[in-house]
């Protein structure tokens, strides 16, 4: 079995990130595995402006930013295998990955970065009913059949969820020339951008519709009409506001599950919130040599923060590779509820760390608590509003938190 | 003029179809929808039963039996997944011990084997997860499931191999009684055969109508499910029933062949005989009902609900006989249809030599049709082999279950054909699992498209009108 010091799996933002950091410093035995016939991930579809603003100071389209990093990954010529699905990971770092040149192949890595991104929620989790026509989408799949394929899904558009994917369909379905009646949202807030609501719906004269559902799905071959209801506070439907919108067309953008099918196979330790891999301050996973970056991590509001937190990923491999001992990871971080999860999970006394953070609903007029086991508070900051669409994160200093095993994220309400 | 013309590509009519297949006869299967396997036989609860619910004496009964008994050899000659899982019927309290009690009797005069009755340690040691509340279970080792339509491609397949043909889309309108026959119009062309099999579910009371049959009538009753992912799909290793009532089986939990875990049937008399909706009500029924029987089913981990309209008769037993010369009703298949299919093909078989139809053997019949063999199930060493031989097999279209590209490009060139979305998903799995076709769709349409010669926006998800795509981008006119 040919051995290999780092396979990074997939090569969307946060594998070229990786590799390219990794390379940066000092890995030169490394390879890319990407099951589509490109590099670039998902951004190859969001020919939509607004990613790397953080990063590049500029604003670019998703194939111009993966384009940026491609450069990258071909000016250190870090070879790629493309059109290669990986089957399987041993927690001892064999992959078994197969193509139509090599067939099925073994690799022995030293390290591995899961890069592997995240997908859509699909419309079976939500058990909507009524019949079961053509004419049903996630966001994501209108989106690869409008901007790669040139096709139009469907004229008549109702959108379920205002996840960004989803504002970002309305507009550009609108923008070819289809009929987007409305945005429902299960929830009383989006958990989209604010950005994306006011360019890609109130632009437009989208009308957002909060606390809103689909209740029923008409039609038996192709979609005619879906029926939507009002939810109260429970979430459930209000029969009394129950309204039939007539429409050839329901995308679904009700979320983003982390793509760890893998990482299970490798007996990666997941965290029940972020459906991602529980990872320390060098995102290295529970099982030494294994890290995760990007959103089979966590799912991201902005590429830059991927490209970010793989570069991190990329570097810490480069020391493990290397034989340099990590720093001891000695600090777990909980969260009260509110704040639904950290990344990373757990973190070392030696460095400063920036720990990212999502709340669990909007809140306005809070402080940010971190304190630590004996009620000690290490950093605290007001808000004037936070909320589930926008990630959060703190920047904690080590001295602060020197003595700590157990560290705290809350939201005190003012 | 053809000797035989079965009408419905169902389980029953393609199971009849094979048995016929063996005989030098000239056959034609007459479906109205785009594909096989669309009606009933789509949408079930994917078991043979042992055969200990059917009252004793009745064809339901007689024909449960022998079929579960023919079912893993007919599985195994025709390459199909089948899985001899055992079933349990749980009980909570007297009340149904006593009822179990009955069904065990019923099963032993039906002749079913191995048949045994569960204290509750018994029980909760055979299934850690079903109901702590559970007091007693019917044990049936002899249950089993199967993918139906998987059986249905696969008899259908081999009754093809064997040169009986398949009309899709060929709706039958009228039959007219001409010298030596009928004459059918299907799909508004005229078809000559000499016997009709009418196999057309729950339409198969209008069939009848047309012969000027009308002792029968065939009602819809409509039964939703929820399919779960592989993730919980061996939370219960047995079929889970619930003590019967009189409006069917209940709320049954079982994993499938595939290895998801399915919940379901409601069971609600309808009259639309093509009203596939679900409701509300109808799945927190599913969810409930399946909640109470086994405990840890999320039913977040669904995958996706669906409905299946079953063909209820008017007499409660299956309505299989022979009104005149030359015509064979095989109307009212509902539970236990799926388990009785071989024993329903043999019968008719029965019927149609006492009715006259000659069978002499075909010296070349191959009861054989070989496993469309799955990528993700292989080797290392065969998948190696497969790729080798066509490297469409090292690439993976669909993610979730892990299907290649070689695979559906074999199942869109294989008989039955597929010509649909749905026909490729339901022949290899792929867009079946968690993400539900959201990243490999439309890499499978383009496939389609290049197979079948038309363009790209006229491939649909299920024949007619269900369009995935409606035109070109502005971009791309």
């Amino acid at each position: 079995m040919k051995t290999i010091d780092l396979v990074i799996i997939g090569g969307g933002p946060a594998g070229m990130s990786a590799a390219v950091a990794a390379y940066d410093a000092g890995v030169r035995d490394l390879l890319i595995l990407e099951r589509d016939a490109h590099l670039g991930g998902i951004l190859q579809q969001c020919i939509h402006n607004g990613f790397g603003l953080h990063r590049f100071g500029e604003e670019l389209t998703g194939p111009e930013y993966a384009g940026r990093y491609e450069k990258m990954v071909e000016e250190r010529n870090i070879p790629s295998l493309l059109n290669t699905m990986v089957l399987d990971i041993t927690p001892d770092k064999v992959i078994t990955a197969t193509n139509a040149e090599r067939g099925v192949f073994q690799l022995q890595a030293k390290a591995i970065i899961l890069c592997m991104g995240c997908r859509e929620r699909a419309k079976g989790a939500l058990n909507i009913a009524g019949t079961r026509p053509a004419g049903i989408y996630s966001a994501g799949t209108a989106q690869k059949y409008v901007n790669m394929k040139g096709y139009l899904p469907g004229k008549e558009v109702v959108i379920l969820g205002s996840g960004d994917i989803g504002l970002i369909m309305a507009r550009r379905m609108t923008l070819e020339g289809a009929k987007v009646h409305a945005v429902c949202e299960l929830m009383p807030y989006s958990g989209g951008l604010a950005r994306n609501i006011e360019q890609c719906l109130h632009d437009f004269g989208i009308p957002l519709k909060l606390s809103h559902t689909v209740v029923e799905i008409h039609g038996r071959e192709r979609l005619t009409g879906v029926t939507i209801a009002k939810v109260d506070e429970h979430r459930r439907p209000i029969p009394e506001t129950r309204e039939y919108i007539p429409c050839d067309t329901l995308l679904l953008s009700v979320g983003l599950i982390p793509e760890n099918e893998l990482s299970k196979t490798a007996s990666v330790a997941l965290d029940r919130v972020t459906n991602g891999a529980v990872v320390d301050q060098d995102r290295q996973t529970e099982i030494p040599g294994i890290y995760a970056c990007g959103n089979v991590l966590h799912v991201h509001d902005l590429v830059d923060f991927v490209s970010e937190e793989a570069e991190i990923a990329g570097k810490s491999a480069a020391a493990y590779i290397a034989g340099k001992s990590a720093a001891a990871v000695e600090i777990a971080l909980h969260t009260d509820g509110k704040v639904r999860y950290t990344v990373p999970q757990r973190i070392t006394r030696q460095k400063d760390v920036t720990v990212f953070f999502r709340v669990a609903d909007v809140y306005r007029n809070v402080t940010v608590k971190v304190t630590d086991e004996k009620g000690n508070v290490i950093y605290s900051r007001k808000k004037i509003k936070v909320a589930p669409g926008e990630m959060e994160s703190v920047l904690l200093k080590s001295d602060t938190f020197a003595g700590a095993r157990d560290l705290c994220f809350a939201l005190e309400e003012n | 003029m053809f000797d035989v013309a079965i009408i419905g590509a169902g389980v029953v009519g393609g199971m009849i179809a094979r048995t016929l297949a063996r005989y030098q006869l000239k056959i034609v299967i007459l479906e109205k929808g785009h594909d096989v396997a669309t009606g009933a036989t789509a949408a079930n609860s994917a078991i043979v039963h042992a055969g200990f619910d059917a009252k004793e004496g009745t064809l339901k009964a007689k024909l449960n039996v022998r079929g579960s008994e023919m079912m893993a050899e007919v599985c195994r000659e025709l390459g199909v997944k089948y899985k001899n899982n055992g079933s349990l019927v749980i009980g909570f309290g007297e009340e149904d011990k006593a009822h179990l009690e009955t069904l065990y009797r019923r099963g032993i005069a039906n002749g079913v084997r191995n048949l045994e009755l569960l204290n509750a340690e018994e029980l909760h040691a055979l299934e850690p997860n079903v109901s702590a509340d559970a007091t007693c279970a019917l044990h049936a080792p002899t249950g089993a499931i199967v993918c139906p339509y998987e059986l249905t491609f696969a008899a259908v397949g081999n009754a093809m191999d064997n040169g009986a043909e398949l009309l899709l889309e060929s709706e039958v309108t009228a039959i007219q009684p001409i010298e030596g026959g009928y004459k059918i119009t299907a799909g508004g062309k005229p078809i000559e055969a000499k016997y009709i099999v009418n196999a057309a579910g729950v339409y198969s009371d209008a069939i009848a109508n047309m012969v000027g049959d009308a002792s029968f009538t065939v009602h819809p009753r409509r039964g939703e499910y929820i399919l779960l992912d592989k993730e919980i799909g061996a939370l219960v290793s047995h079929t889970i029933f619930r003590t019967p009532t009189k409006m069917g089986k209940g709320i049954l939990v079982s994993p499938t062949v595939d290895g998801n875990l399915l919940t379901g049937p409601t069971s609600e008399d309808m009259e639309d005989k093509d009203d596939k909706s679900t409701t509300p009500e109808g799945l927190a029924r599913v969810m409930k009902g399946a909640g109470e029987s086994v405990t840890g089913i999320r039913f977040g981990a669904s995958i996706t609900s669906f409905c299946g309209l079953r063909a209820v008769g008017s007499t409660g037993d299956f309505i299989i006989n022979n009104p005149r010369h030359g015509f064979v009703n095989v109307a009212g298949i509902e539970s236990p249809g799926l388990s009785s299919a071989p024993a329903i093909a043999e019968y008719v078989l029965d019927l149609l030599r006492k009715d006259g139809l000659n069978t002499a053997e075909k010296a070349n019949y191959n009861p054989i049709r070989p496993a469309l063999h799955a990528f993700r199930e292989m080797s290392m060493e065969e998948k190696n082999a497969v790729i080798a031989k066509d490297p469409a097999y090292g690439r993976v279209i669909c993610r979730c279950e892990t299907v290649t590209e070689g695979e559906i490009l074999t199942a869109i060139r294989t008989e039955p054909k597929p010509h649909d979305l749905d026909g490729v998903k339901r022949r290899t799995r792929a867009q079946m699992g968690r993400c539900q076709g959201g990243f490999c769709s439309p890499y499978i349409v383009e496939l389609l498209a290049r197979e079948l010669g038309i363009p790209y926006e006229k491939v649909t998800k299920s024949g007619g009108n269900s369009l995935v795509n409606l035109e070109k981008t502005k971009g791309a006119r």
